[in-house]
């Protein structure tokens, strides 16, 4: 027995020398049969696939902060209002129309009847009612976003006393105080209504399992691999969506996706390397799609840290930085140079700040006027993974550490994974940091406030810039509802920024999509995601 | 012989709980702190100060290492602090894919690694022997990551032969039941997928094999050119047998031993050190599983992942030592 078995083994070996001439001849067989998966003329397509570079890490919108579970949500959820096509206007959602009292504090929204959830349960005022209480009855490890509303239920910062059914189709929002951003934060993804049916039924299982009531239906996730949605028929807007399902694809690095593209696999891709965006232009079977920016990427500096906590130093710096040779190297020009923290998409900003410019001897003259005519050493942290706003950290930052060396200033460029980065940004740790931020719903705030605000250090204020008056104008201006009103305090904001310089804004960039060239509708949200519900082959 | 393999795998467990102590302590070693990156960069001080409480990541190490080793015996892998899905669910699909990948990779690599050293030694100093020996020290010097992607390029995109990337064509997907698709395309009676799902593994698995390929090459030609120096092989020639016979029959049966640890243990490395072909080809596999949750900062990912490639390795070892026993009956286990 056991010699049969000897003598079964060593045939195999032996045998395996004929099996490499069988497998490459199956091999050619199994590839003259059918290569082409649906991507030739033939019925019309309506399957849409859409790679990217991660999982979504749920898709139950409001339990995350995490951009790729919005592209996926987004499609399956609406929210009471909603952003224009392009930009963050507010629109009507699910809300038809909104009254607003002169003082700002009560609101009234008018349902859309006639709308149904996925499970063929009705959306009414009572649905808008039972999903901002599961939120404001949550905590910030449950519902991160909530905060842009000031807290939770009960915590002094909240700004919504109230939340109540007026009728079937009429929903009341009382606010303890004016909150400017208000109507924005509502259309922001993670607010999407859910199915009160489906949360009550799922439980924890409805980040697996979402119900809503846009244009397309859930039916599966494979983690780290796909997520298939369909088409809803009973979708409020007759005709829509153009799709019939769409897929989400994961391809996590960016040549391979590309490559998946050329081969017709997928139909869609974000996150196109900007040195690439040529040899798509040149494949007449794809285009090109860029998304508006939203976003800036900057250098930071932690001014409490010698001797960055001397201006002149960090003004010095800023002169030191060659922005549109950064652009042209490493964004093929896909970007605008930036002079403020936030980009001029988000209203409010100030075109009039002139920026730094490229000056060396100014830069050494700021130097020695500091006392630091012969330099100094430094380290200079470069982000280890690739942003939108930053694709290529470690080769800005070698750019950057050339500039400064001109100046006598010897910049030691260090990085570190990207869960130690941002925990050692946060506790100050850098002497200087590569950083960005994209904006979550088009304000003002959103940038300024959350990034160089004295509040929010410990948190996303990672330079520790600390200003009182500047302070004063951000807390004034989250109260001001008259918009021009506003937009005047964050032009004052900006220019204090700008004098005191905690950053050198690098650039603001033009995220880059690619796609088949019969792809058509498809309108990319400076958000980072965006509906799919227009989006046809031609 | 069964003395000696319960022995062995009992012997195994000192071995894993040593291993779980060692993967703890190495990651809770590491700065960043989960609740922070599972927030991410939006996160306010308070929110990452309660998960950290909630994830119990504020106990002393000692009392989170019992936790885990108690749950553990339970048969419960923990919970993704990431997905908070339950790991015992979730790492099956990506371990299964990596299976199958591994599998398959290690079929192509002995097939083509044993025959091209078996022809090498048999025909040494040809220009066979140099050509293979060459294309060998090329193969384990060549990046995973550059030919992955050449591989994309020349065999899908300008030839259209094979698909670039992923498991199946997702337009029309598999249904998965044991997630391993080959067989699963199978039980659905789909023989077209079959054929799809065929293709897909057929880059990723090239780009695998290289490496243990080329290793095995080179370590078949030289046990090979040592047995075949020996005397026995001088008499059985001598008796007239076939060259053929003296080669595959008496000669690689003595060959073999060092050549199957060798196989057993480039398979234990594939299995966990896929990550660079299983990125390049958007393979949803047991890699990429762990680098994300490496990523994130989730512990109870990390650890169960690294123990489960782990315990896999010591049982292809286990094999690996059983199979000598049965290839070569001189080497007995006995008490």
């Amino acid at each position: 027995m056991k010699k049969t078995l000897k003598v079964l083994l060593i045939s195999f070996l032996a045998m395996s020398l004929f099996l490499v001439g069988c497998n490459s001849s199956k091999t050619n067989e199994n590839a003259g049969g059918k290569t082409d998966n649906g991507t030739s003329a033939g019925p019309k397509k309506d399957t849409l696939v859409f790679a990217r570079g991660g999982d979504s890490t749920s898709l139950d919108p409001i339990t995350t902060t995490e951009g790729e579970t919005f592209k996926v949500t987004d499609n399956i959820f609406e929210n009471l209002l909603s952003y224009g096509p392009q930009d963050t206007t507010v629109q009507p959602g699910l809300a038809e129309k909104w009254e607003v009292t002169p003082d700002g504090l009560t609101y009234t929204f008018h349902l859309r009847q006639g709308v149904k959830f996925h499970d063929g349960t009705d959306f009414n005022a009572d649905a808008v009612v039972f999903n901002f209480d599961r939120w404001m009855n949550g905590n910030a490890d449950k519902f991160p976003y909530y905060t842009m509303f000031g807290g939770y239920k009960g915590e002094p910062g909240h700004v919504i006393k109230e939340v109540k059914a007026l009728d079937a189709n009429t929903v009341q929002f009382t606010l303890t105080r004016p909150q400017a951003p208000f109507l924005k934060n509502l259309a922001m993804s993670p607010f999407g209504i859910a199915s009160p049916k489906a949360v009550k039924d799922e439980g924890d299982k409805f980040r697996e399992k979402p119900v809503g009531t846009g244009p397309f239906k859930f039916v599966e996730w494979k983690q780290n691999d796909r997520i298939v949605l369909e088409k809803n028929p009973d979708y409020w807007q007759k005709g829509l969506p153009k799709l019939n399902k769409v897929i989400f694809r994961v391809i996590p690095e960016n040549t391979a996706r590309l490559n998946a593209l050329a081969n017709g696999e997928v139909d869609l891709m974000d996150g196109l390397n900007n040195s690439d965006e040529d040899s798509v232009k040149a494949n007449d079977k794809l285009q090109v799609i860029e998304r508006p920016s939203m976003n800036v990427g900057y250098l930071g500096f932690t001014t409490n840290r010698k001797p960055f906590d001397n201006k002149l130093v960090r003004q010095a710096l800023n002169h030191a930085i060659d922005k549109e040779s950064i652009i042209k190297s490493f964004y093929n020009g896909k970007a605008e140079p930036a002079k403020n923290a936030m980009p001029p998409s988000v209203e409010g900003y100030n075109d009039d700040v002139k920026d730094y410019e490229y000056d060396l001897d100014k830069a050494k003259a700021l130097l020695k006027e500091a006392g630091y005519e012969k330099g100094f050493t430094m380290d200079l942290w470069a982000m280890p993974v690739a942003r939108l706003y930053m694709p290529e950290a470690q080769k800005v930052a070698e750019v950057i550490q050339e500039s400064f060396s001109k100046i006598g200033v010897k910049a030691n460029i260090k990085s570190v994974d990207w869960a130690t980065y941002l925990d050692k940004a946060a506790k100050g740790e850098f002497d200087a940091y590569m950083l960005g931020w994209t904006g979550d719903n088009g304000d003002a705030d959103n940038f300024l406030y959350t990034l160089l605000d004295k509040d929010s250090i410990g948190a996303n204020n990672y330079s520790y810039y600390k200003n009182d008056q500047l302070h004063d104008i951000l807390i004034k201006a989250q109260t001001e509802t008259d918009q021009a009103k506003r937009n005047e305090l964050y032009k004052q904001a900006q220019v204090i920024i700008h004098d005191d310089a905690p950053w050198v804004p690098l650039v603001h960039s033009r995220p880059l999509l690619a796609a088949t060239k019969d792809l058509s509708g498809y309108l990319p949200h400076p958000t980072g995601s965006e509906a799919l519900t227009n989006v046809e082959f031609k | 012989m069964l003395n000696y393999t319960v022995k062995r795998i009992f012997s195994l467990v000192p071995v894993l709980i040593g291993m779980t102590l060692v993967v703890f302590a190495i990651i809770h070693a590491i700065p960043g702190n989960p609740a922070q990156v599972i927030l991410g960069q939006r996160a306010t001080k308070e929110a990452i100060a309660t998960l950290t409480r909630e994830l119990g990541l504020n106990n002393p190490w000692y009392i989170q290492y019992f936790d885990y080793l108690k749950a553990l015996l339970h048969g419960d892998l923990g919970i993704s602090m990431r997905t908070r899905g339950p790991i015992n669910e979730e790492i099956w699909p990506y371990l299964a894919a990596t299976l199958e990948l591994t599998v398959f990779a290690m079929i192509i690599a002995v097939i083509i690694g044993v025959n091209a050293g078996i022809i090498s030694a048999w025909f040494s100093n040809s220009w066979f022997d140099y050509a293979a020996m060459i294309l060998a020290l090329v193969g384990v010097s060549l990046p995973i990551f550059w030919l992955g992607l050449m591989g994309q390029w020349v065999f899908s995109i300008e030839l259209g032969w094979l698909p670039t990337t992923g498991r199946e064509d997702v337009r029309d997907p598999v249904t998965a039941i044991t997630n391993l698709y080959l067989i699963d395309t199978l039980l659905g009676g789909r023989f077209d997928q079959f054929g799809v799902v065929f293709k897909h593994l057929i880059l990723p698995s090239m780009a695998l094999a290289t490496i243990p390929m080329a290793i095995i090459a080179r370590m078949t030609r030289s046990t090979m050119l040592e047995v075949m120096k020996s005397d026995y092989i001088r008499t059985a020639r001598a008796k007239g047998l076939k060259m053929f016979w003296v080669v595959y029959k008496h000669s690689l049966k003595n060959a073999i031993i060092p050549v199957l640890t060798i196989i057993g243990l480039q398979t234990g490395l594939l299995l966990g050190g896929a990550i660079l072909t299983e990125t390049i080809f958007g393979w949803p596999g047991i890699g990429r599983y762990l680098y994300d949750a490496i990523g994130y900062r989730d512990y109870p990912v990390i650890q169960s992942g690294i123990l489960i490639i782990a315990g896999i390795f010591v049982l292809i070892n286990l094999i690996v030592d059983l199979l000598y026993a049965f290839v070569d009956p001189r080497i007995k286990y006995t008490n």
